[in-house]
């Protein structure tokens, strides 16, 4: 399905990042793995993208935060890979506090990689989708961003923003075969969510448990697909968000 | 001074006559839109051997010249 595809996963070195990229190198596309600091979990995953999936797997460190840092890592790409057709905005952070104590800081944080970042991804890979004819973009935002979650107003302010730009980027690129559309993930077992008490986070979701990074990827895979589907958001939260 | 790279470029992607670019014309009439400059831009760069960033909107094929220039001169 993907064969002779470039995708480029952000925050692709664990947890759901790392499940989209063995699902998008399982189904044939090669892979660009950017991370921010875990190069061995990065490279990890990178081996086995080539190893069980014969991709073509490379990691890159970067703070997606750092626009130069971003237009060079997406130079490296394009001259190891030759371009890029996919990519993945999934990498963030938390900052958790109540608003009224919140250092500023850490609201800067949250807002620089999750929002920020995925913008600066956006920017610089624009011109290898111009030029391959074809695009694909999707951003992994949350179910905090539909519905806010108290303790957590600097990541659900980031994960509300990435919607916004995922319709505003879906209009100005449409024109050009790019699409662009969002996953709103739910309560996912990681290790973002390993320290929240399991218990009380399940009597809150429909389904009655917790998600698996897996079933993240298959909506993802499903957006990649849908040819006919842009600006929209994927809830995949166990029916959490409706 | 890119002038001709530019219109060899453009004419190669819209079926527009060389002759007929100009550089006072626009790149909408030219059936260019925005984001078709920064691809345009991108094709450039391998003729002309210089790596070009579109950092704001230009409206002619002059406007865009000098502003090669401008990136090229530093």
């Amino acid at each position: 399905m993907l064969t002779g595809k470039v995708a480029v996963i952000t925050g692709g070195s664990r947890g759901i990042g790392a499940a989209i990229t063995y699902r998008l190198a399982s189904l044939g596309a090669d892979v660009a793995v950017i991370y921010a600091g875990n190069r061995e979990a990065a490279e990890g995953v990178c081996a086995v993208c080539a190893e069980k999936f014969g991709a073509e797997a490379r990691a890159y460190a970067c703070d997606v935060a750092d626009f130069e840092a971003v237009k060079q890592t997406v130079a490296s790409i394009k001259a190891d890979f030759g371009g890029a057709h996919i990519l993945v905005n999934n990498a963030g952070v938390t900052r958790d506090g109540l608003a009224a104590m919140m250092r500023e800081e850490d609201f800067d944080k949250v807002l620089d990689t999750n929002l920020k970042g995925a913008f600066n991804m956006i920017r610089h890979c624009t011109p290898l989708f111009l030029r391959g004819k074809e695009g694909c973009i999707i951003n992994i935002s949350s179910v905090s961003g539909l519905m806010g979650n108290a303790g957590q107003s600097n990541y659900s302010a980031s994960k509300a923003g990435l919607i916004g730009l995922t319709k505003a980027i879906a209009k100005e690129y449409a024109a050009k075969g790019i699409r662009c559309n969002a996953v709103a993930p739910g309560f996912i077992r990681t290790d973002m969510t390993a320290s929240q008490d399991e218990d009380t986070l399940v009597d809150m979701i429909p389904l009655g448990r917790m998600g698996e990074a897996d079933e993240v990827a298959d909506a993802v895979a499903y957006l990649i697909n849908a040819r006919y589907v842009t600006g929209e958001v994927l809830r995949v939260d166990g029916g959490i968000a409706m | 001074m890119y002038f001709d790279a530019i219109a060899k470029v453009i004419a190669e992607r819209t079926d527009c006559d060389v002759a007929d670019i100009k550089p006072e014309s626009t790149f909408s009439e030219l059936g260019i839109d925005s984001l078709d400059t920064v691809e345009l831009l991108m094709n450039l760069e391998d003729v002309i051997g210089v790596e070009i960033e579109l950092d704001r909107k230009v409206e002619t094929v002059g406007d865009l010249d000098k502003f090669i220039q401008s990136k090229v001169q530093g």
